[in-house]
């Protein structure tokens, strides 16, 4: 049963990430992307990771993607005008993308070799157990990390308010 | 006993959906009668005994009307935006406890369809969520004041998202629990959250004003600046799923709030009520206190939806991100400190 949910959902993600791309229309575009981001819910929920499952949800559905849609939105963007890439931004992304691949299935080889991905925990993923481990073992690094988005917060404020001034 | 839990989730799910459909129904005609009652005026009064079968002439004529499509619209996101609204206005009542468990000669019926440990932050990614039908119908209708409309919903919920989420935190510093059952067993007998979260309550309401487009918050259809807002070129039932998303929200964001801050189904002398009338009747009364709190929201929602003029848009912001989320914030604060200084 699991497992066949599981096939069913990654054939969707797949899907849908295809379309991602395929779309002639950001908005589509960003719309699949919704979507992808809903069937990574259901993966995380087949995981028993309930808090990153709707950690996702709120954050990245419910959140970034709105943002996303809001930007599209706000600049209307059609196919029309969108500038027409040149040969050579072309040819560096695909050197860009194809480094990633590349880094990707050496890293994913050596994780299958050397620690087959068995959670010691199964139910690391529920809010008690999660927030313990990032409480305590984990407490620099996610410490740390909340700084940084402080930091890049404050940056964004700032760079707003620059703006202000100069054009006053 | 696998067939039987599953008829017995689907008759909770299905009597949940009839439940909402009816009040947002109801709550169409108590809206008109409440702002006939704040204006000295009458109401509708000809459909029957005090206008009470209005809202069902109302829905007849919303189905009567003619569908139009408009020629560049996006027919298919176009048809997708009122039902998403409607989708994620009700599946919010999923993870609410109506009350407590029935007990039927030893078979225990729990009056909650699904009680998941993330309960708050599942019904926080559902209001989060809300925003979406708008948008999309706003942005298929390719009508610019319906763009401007969606444009506008889009920063206002995600700007009031931010105030309900940290408001939310101080709410569970003081719960230790994202499940909504264990927050409303929590407050049995008079320690209601309301009387520890005062600041965070009144936050939280504030933003699902905000968060359900409701009047002083209804920026995104501001008649008088964007026509009819994002629901400008809809009509028939599509326009009529719109509003009736309005009404099941303002449902839902009632019964939240009386679940989180008002005690949900508590009520005072609930254990001598429970020890006299049996184990049937009581969760049932339980569940009826319950939809008293609601409505009494409810009324509430429209109580301020006349008596508050609408905010400008930059008043709106203003408020989100400069009032609402410092003090948020100094909330949390002050909730963490006094829960150090009294476990300590």
């Amino acid at each position: 049963m699991g497992t066949s949910v599981f096939y069913f959902v990654a054939t969707l993600s797949i899907i849908f990430s295809l379309m991602v791309i395929f779309s002639k229309n950001p908005i589509h575009s960003v719309l699949y992307l919704i979507l992808t981001f809903f069937t990574f819910t259901v993966h995380y929920v087949l995981l028993n990771a309930q808090f990153l499952a709707v950690v996702n949800f709120i954050v990245y559905m419910g959140a970034i993607m709105v943002l996303f849609l809001f930007v599209l939105m706000l600049l209307n963007l059609n196919k029309e005008n969108e500038p027409n890439k040149t040969a050579f931004v072309k040819i560096l992304g695909v050197i860009a993308g194809g480094c990633l691949i590349v880094t990707l299935v050496g890293s994913f080889k050596a994780v299958a070799i050397n620690s087959p991905l068995v959670l010691k925990d199964p139910n690391l993923g529920l809010v008690k157990n999660l927030g313990k481990e990032l409480f305590g073992p984990f407490m620099l690094p996610f410490e740390l990390s909340s700084i940084l988005l402080l930091v890049a917060m404050v940056g964004a404020v700032l760079l707003t308010k620059k703006e202000e001034k100069a054009n006053g | 006993m696998e067939i039987s839990f599953v008829i017995e989730k689907f008759a909770l799910v299905t009597i949940l959906f009839a439940i909402s459909l009816l009040i947002a129904m109801y709550s169409t005609y108590a809206e008109r009668k409440v702002a006939a009652f704040l204006q000295d005026r009458l109401g509708p009064d000809r459909a029957g005994p005090f206008g009470i079968l209005q809202p069902l002439a109302d829905g007849v004529k919303m189905f009567m009307k003619e569908e139009i499509v408009p020629s560049n619209a996006s027919k298919w996101l176009f048809m997708v935006g009122p039902g998403l609204a409607m989708l994620c206005a009700c599946i919010g009542t999923a993870v609410i406890p109506w009350g407590q468990d029935l007990n039927f000669d030893g078979r225990i019926i729990p009056l909650q369809v699904t009680d998941i440990n993330v309960g708050v932050l599942y019904i926080f990614g559902v209001v989060s969520l809300g925003v979406y039908g708008v948008m999309i119908g706003g942005w298929a209708s390719n009508n610019k004041y319906s763009l401007l409309s969606a444009i506008r919903a889009a920063s206002q919920n995600i700007s009031y998202e931010v105030a309900m989420g940290l408001s939310i935190i101080a709410l569970l510093l003081v719960t230790n629990t994202l499940s909504l059952r264990e927050i409303v067993e929590d407050q049995h007998a008079w320690r209601w959250n309301v009387l520890y979260q005062p600041l965070g309550f009144l936050i939280f309401m504030i933003c699902s004003f905000a968060e359900t487009n409701r009047a002083p918050f209804d920026l995104p259809e501001c008649e008088t600046e964007l026509i009819g807002g994002y629901h400008t070129e809809y009509s028939s039932m599509k326009l009529g799923f719109y509003l009736f998303a309005e009404y099941i929200n303002m449902f839902v964001s009632s019964a939240v709030m009386a679940t989180l801050y008002f005690g949900g189904y508590n009520y005072p002398g609930m254990d001598w009520v429970a020890a006299h009338v049996g184990p049937i009747a009581a969760p049932l009364i339980g569940t009826a206190v319950l939809f008293l709190k609601i409505f009494a929201f409810i009324f509430f929602f429209m109580w301020v939806r006349w008596t508050i003029p609408r905010f400008r848009y930059d008043q709106l912001m203003n408020l989100g991100w400069k009032v609402l989320i410092p003090l948020a914030i100094a909330n949390i604060v002050i909730t963490g400190i006094v829960i150090a200084v009294v476990n300590f």
